[in-house]
């Protein structure tokens, strides 16, 4: 059990020369022992190449990983005491699930008797007791995906789980439960976490805090509360939420924002941007269609997703999402969106502007 | 509902090949079928012989029985030879072809090469090759000091059959276990060393299990192709010295072509067919049934 440090870790493939050289742009950065953190991004964000540094199969360019703070940059992947569940259950086919289990502690040199107990007592955790026996190669994806995590829990000086994208083919009616087993584990073990993923509910329900990442960069770190009310990144606004935040051109002035001639009042005062580009940013739930007050749209479509309704509208030739409210009928044609000035977001050359306090 | 036309008229597309399988197998096979059961006073007149050629056959007190037994059996320790050394060694050489880079290819167009090469030249290289006088190989052994001689030492000759086969035929496995290494995927190598494996246990648990498949096909392959072998024997010793390496498809060939004895190589063939075919039968199923028993 560690903290896990990222002493301005970065790497570049190959030369790095300039900035864009680096598949994974330096980064600082504590993981505390005992909590789950979610790395979320588009596919080759670089999400998968930090996980490979923690875990060893890939050595950093630039910068240090400490473990509780003891360099283990260039260990060998064998000696960091790191599990990692693979987006394809790895099984050893020949094996019973108990033998797989067994495994790692084998190949340690661990006291056969000890080894066994230690397997009874991860098997019962993870649900695979009635398998133990049985060969490892003829069961289901979620099983395989469990003993492979379980060959991660048996070493009880594992320092960290790492989860690369492990509920990619599982089939969906079972993610749900595989992704309460993994809560329960971290519950029961007390260990720190990191699951990559490119699906956004599966970090927001699994993790205490989530990085979110783009073209090797890490745009926002919080809790999923905190990147939904207050993204730091246009990127984080648009990738957390279904849909994504609306962003709009526009320019600020004190109080007061201009999306071309329509004005727009803000929740506070912000300073002057002069030469960035600004946009403002609304999440769809705080844009709420209406037939009077609000700025004036053309409702293209409703969008019945059942629980809600969603208006795709055109402010002017700007798309916008709104909620369409209960007891509202719309079709089409002209019709009003009011935003809620305290959830409207100013983002300067993409970056969240904090407004001035009043 | 399916609304198209049946018509049995259909059939008659079928008759080309049956025509072209009639034609180039079941007459010539019928042939030899009538052959296994007459004999002949030549000029071409035939009488009923009935189960006379096969009774020889399989009774090794006779010289036919005798002739076949000793084939049949220096057959099957060829072939077990054969497979016992090639396997092996052809997942050796996969495991030690590059996975990546300009290499690759190099390695795999060099080691196709002898696959390439017609059977009978294979044996006329081997032949010029292994020759005691001028052969660089059987005069390099014969300077050594060791006596080499593949026309007068069965053991040379077994030899030199042995070593040609490997040479044609290794790469043959290794490039099919090569393509199932391939298919491997990475995580499993990068879990194996999480857990601390060794370079003995990744083969063991990952790579050996998942080659079980390519395995079965190469076995199979070099089974049959092993087990009918003729042109390199007959170019290299022409199965001597003696009949030291007299297999099957010689000594059909000297029965049939070189004695006329059609009786005697009309029964010899067939039996001969049908152990292929039998063997051939027991390993696939028996593999096939490891296989699953395996997955269950």
């Amino acid at each position: 059990m560690a903290s896990v440090t990222l002493d301005g870790i970065g790497h570049a493939y190959g030369r790095a020369g300039t900035e864009a050289d680096y598949a994974l742009k330096p980064l600082h950065h504590v993981w505390e022992q005992g909590r789950a953190y979610a790395l979320l991004g588009p596919s080759g964000c670089g999400k998968t190449t930090l996980l490979n540094i923690i875990s060893g199969l890939v050595i950093p360019s630039h910068g240090r990983l400490l473990f509780d703070g003891r360099d283990v940059t260039r260990l060998p992947t064998e000696r960091r005491n790191i599990a990692q569940v693979f987006q394809f259950p790895v099984v050893y086919d020949t094996m019973t699930v108990a033998e797989n289990l067994g495994f790692p502690l084998r190949n340690r040199g661990m006291d056969r008797r000890q080894a066994a107990a230690r397997v009874g007592e991860i098997a019962a955790m993870l649900g695979l007791t009635p398998d133990l026996h049985r060969r490892a190669r003829g069961l289901t994806a979620d099983a395989k995906q469990k003993i492979s995590l379980g060959r991660g829990l048996v070493r009880s000086d594992v320092a960290a789980v790492l989860f690369d994208e492990p509920l990619t083919v599982i089939d969906p009616a079972l993610k749900w439960e595989l992704r309460s087993k993994l809560k329960a584990v971290h519950r029961a073990l007390d260990l720190l976490m990191i699951y990559v993923t490119h699906d956004q509910t599966e970090a927001l329900t699994f993790a205490d805090q989530v990085m979110v990442m783009n073209e090797g960069r890490v745009l926002q770190i919080g809790t999923p509360a905190e990147l939904f009310e207050a993204p730091a990144h246009t990127f984080v606004g648009y990738f957390i939420g279904s849909p994504g935040m609306n962003l709009l051109p526009a320019s600020v002035e004190g109080r007061e924002a201009a999306v071309d001639r329509h004005r727009v009042p803000l929740g506070a005062a912000y300073p002057a941007m002069g030469g960035q580009r600004v946009q403002i940013g609304v999440r769809p739930e705080y844009a709420t269609l209406s037939r009077t007050g609000g700025l004036p749209v053309q409702v293209q479509r409703i969008e019945d997703l059942g629980r809600r309704r969603l208006a795709r509208v055109t402010l002017g030739t700007h798309p916008l999402v709104a909620t369409v409210p209960p007891d509202l009928a719309v079709s089409g044609g002209e019709a009003f969106v009011r935003l809620d000035p305290a959830s409207l977001h100013v983002f300067a050359d993409d970056r969240r502007v904090p407004g001035l306090a009043a | 509902m399916n609304d198209k036309p049946i018509s049995n008229r259909a059939w008659f597309l079928v008759v080309p090949v049956m025509v072209f399988v009639l034609f180039s197998s079941l007459i010539p096979m019928m042939t030899v079928v009538n052959y296994s059961v007459q004999d002949s006073m030549g000029q071409n007149s035939f009488f009923w012989n009935g189960s006379e050629w096969f009774r020889h056959l399989f009774d090794p007190t006779t010289d036919i029985g005798g002739r076949f037994s000793r084939a049949l059996v220096r057959n099957l320790v060829f072939s077990g030879v054969v497979l016992l050394i090639e396997i092996p060694l052809g997942i050796l050489v996969a495991l030690c072809i590059p996975k990546r880079g300009w290499a690759v290819g190099a390695v795999l167009v060099s080691m196709t090469l002898p696959m390439l090469i017609p059977w009978n030249v294979v044996g006329t290289i081997w032949q010029v090759f292994a020759r005691a006088d001028i052969g660089l190989l059987g005069a390099a052994l014969t300077g050594a000091g060791i006596p080499f001689n593949n026309t007068q030492d069965p053991l040379s000759a077994w030899s030199t059959i042995v070593v040609m086969d490997v040479w044609h035929w290794t790469s043959m496995v290794a490039l099919l276990c090569y393509a199932g290494l391939k298919a491997i995927p990475d995580a499993f190598y990068q879990a194996a060393r999480i857990d601390g494996a060794g370079r003995w246990s990744v083969f063991r648990n990952i790579e050996l299990p998942k080659l079980r498949r390519v395995l079965i096909i190469a076995v199979l392959l070099r089974f049959m192709e092993s087990f009918m072998i003729y042109t390199e024997p007959a170019v290299v010793t022409g199965g001597g010295p003696g009949e030291a390496t007299s297999f099957l498809s010689l000594d059909l060939v000297k029965i049939a072509l070189g004695q006329v004895d059609l009786g005697n190589a009309a029964a010899l063939s067939l039996v001969y067919n049908l152990i292929t075919l039998t063997l051939c039968w027991i390993f696939f199923t028996t593999m096939t049934q490891l296989d699953a028993r395996g997955s269950a």
